[in-house]
């Protein structure tokens, strides 16, 4: 007969047993490679020489905080996120609103509200970027046509639209997440509510405001949260649409731009690692300043 | 009062149209142009004159598609493969066993899906090269787990801690080990969770772009972003437009249809990783 304390001991070594090959993984792919780009980060190491490469000390950080396009990048990523994440919460509450009202039709408006989450990023930049063209595009034939502008514009080519067009295409793409996580939040708010506030006659912009917005907050922190990361390491969409043009170039861009086309493994190390510490910040900024809670608790 | 009303739907059914439209339309184009042959492309026009399916023949025989589409299925599937079987062990320890430092570790995997992914890549890089890896699929399915991973334990951890305690419970009495218990008392009441986890690591392994671009070098090796991003005409400076719409149409129409026979389990997925995580 085996005890309980026995049972509950033979239980959790089973536990860690269970735990393992997926803890083996994730530190093969996410932990061990973060601490050799950290390391790579303080040598002179090139791709074409990974094994054989020597200290430098700090002097990648102290030439990537003096390069002008480094901080061009951050700039870019930060006025990226920013606007992007603000724009795509407020369509995203308007998309959420309305799929909650109870219409016909709404789960064909939900459908097509999947289609652009679903699509590849690169899918999804090809496609704008030939509505942008600048010479056969249908933006500017329909904007020609409506006499808003007075010639064709060069979107992706011109260093001061370019990045309002990689915003543009980023809030098409990533609305769709924003509204249905904040629709599962709505969702999940009581009815009585919304009937008492009609019988008091109170009116719905105020019942907005008063009572579903903040009920939803903790839901919508984490869907803000979750959008500034994906934002702030964004990659596929100026790739993509503006290659490595400085006017749009994210920080994940200037990172790879250096470790594998200049192939200067210690350098672009050094820009990946302060963008981690961007990241880390912030989620720490967001948890303590946005009260965001993840609670494993369930 | 009543006018208003009839305009307060008015109004709404005009916002859903204009949802609808802003959603849709970029892909309809791209239908449009893919349709497109020869000089038809630079004329603006709501519908083809002459529709052809030129495009599409040019990217199956021209370019190297049909194999970007085959690598692409075999990253994709190995993906949701690995990652449920590795996420269903790992969730049935985080959700049903009490043990030291599991918060601890819940909190590790959900840092871990906050990674750039070029934080990874020279280490990545390096690994992939070791394991003589590179310009192959086992390189891309191996670094996909690095995003899949996270949202499929967390989800399935979250899914395994609400089953009843009583099956695991009678099981037990019965002898059965945790392995039996997970294979044959959980897995099977785990259907709509695994499809749902499934179907979100399938869609994020079929659109991943920066790993499938640094570890494969030859078209033959490519996915379909990659081969879609990098697909290139005649000359530098003329690209095949026609081509990139039919290719972009081709990949897309899959998951269309996935999202739209799917959807409440997609949706009920999301929610699950993002609001409850």
């Amino acid at each position: 007969m085996v005890s309980v304390g026995g049972l509950a001991r033979q239980r959790r070594r089973s536990a860690w047993l269970f735990l393992l090959p997926m803890l083996v993984v994730l530190a093969a792919v996410a932990g061990w490679p973060l601490l050799r780009t950290v390391y790579f980060s303080f040598t002179d190491a090139t791709l074409a020489t990974l094994d054989a490469y020597q200290g430098v000390g700090f002097d990648n950080y102290v030439w990537l905080l003096r390069d002008p396009v480094w901080w061009r990048a951050v700039w870019n990523t930060v006025i990226f996120t920013v606007v992007s994440v603000g724009i795509e919460t407020v369509l995203g509450l308007v998309i959420a609103l309305t799929l909650n009202a109870h219409l016909p039709g709404r789960g064909i408006l939900r459908a097509a509200v999947l289609i652009p989450w679903a699509i590849p990023t690169v899918v999804s930049a090809q496609m704008w970027g030939w509505m942008f063209h600048d010479l056969y595009g249908v933006v500017n034939e329909a904007l020609l046509g409506l006499g808003l502008i007075a010639e064709p514009k060069a979107w992706t080519a011109d260093p001061n639209l370019a990045l309002p067009v990689v915003i543009a295409v980023d809030v098409w793409k990533a609305t769709p997440f924003m509204a249905l996580l904040i629709l599962a939040a709505l969702q999940m708010l009581p009815r009585e509510l919304y009937e008492a506030a009609r019988v008091d006659g109170v009116h719905p912009v105020k019942v907005f405001f008063r009572v579903t917005l903040p009920l939803i907050r903790p839901a919508l922190m984490v869907a803000i949260l979750f959008r500034t990361l994906d934002a702030l390491r964004v990659f596929d969409l100026m790739y993509v649409l503006t290659g490595n043009s400085r006017a749009t170039m994210s920080m994940s861009v200037y990172a790879r731009q250096y470790l594998i086309d200049f192939q200067d493994v210690g350098y672009g190390s050094a820009a990946a690692t302060v963008l981690v510490m961007v990241l880390a910040l912030a989620t720490v900024a967001a948890i303590t300043l946005g009260r965001v809670r993840f609670d494993p608790g369930g | 009062m009543r006018i208003r009303r009839i305009a307060g739907r008015a109004g709404l059914a005009l916002l859903v149209l204009s949802i609808v439209a802003y959603t849709v339309f970029p892909f309809y184009w791209a239908i449009v142009t893919s349709l497109k042959a020869g000089s038809a492309l630079f004329t603006v026009e709501a519908w083809p004159t002459h529709p052809s399916l030129e495009n599409y023949e040019a990217i199956f025989r021209q370019q190297s598609f049909g194999r970007n589409i085959l690598n692409s299925l075999a990253v994709s599937v190995s993906v949701v493969a690995l990652s449920l079987g590795l996420a269903v062990a790992a969730a049935y320890a985080l959700g049903r066993v009490r043990f030291w430092g599991r918060t601890l570790l819940l909190l590790v995997v959900l840092g871990v899906s906050m990674f750039p992914q070029v934080a990874v890549l020279s280490g990545l890089f390096e690994l992939i090269r070791w394991l003589g890896l590179y310009n192959g699929m086992g390189a891309l399915a191996l670094s996909y787990m690095i995003f899949t991973l996270p949202f499929t334990v967390w989800i399935l951890t979250t899914f395994m801690r609400e089953l009843p305690k009583e099956l695991e419970e009678a099981a037990m009495v019965d002898g059965a080990s945790p392995f039996v218990i997970v294979t044959r008392v959980f897995l099977p009441l785990m259907g709509p969770a695994l499809a749902a986890t499934g179907l979100l690591a399938f869609i994020a392994a079929w659109n991943e772009f920066l790993f499938a671009l640094t570890f494969t070098l030859t078209d033959e090796a490519r996915t379909v972003p990659v081969a879609i991003a990098l697909m290139s005409g005649a000359s530098q400076y003329e690209l095949p437009w026609g081509q990139i719409m039919a290719a972009s149409v081709v990949v897309t129409v899959p998951l269309i249809a996935l999202v739209l026979v799917f959807q409440r389990r997609i949706v009920s997925g999301l929610a699950a990783g993002a609001v409850k995580g």
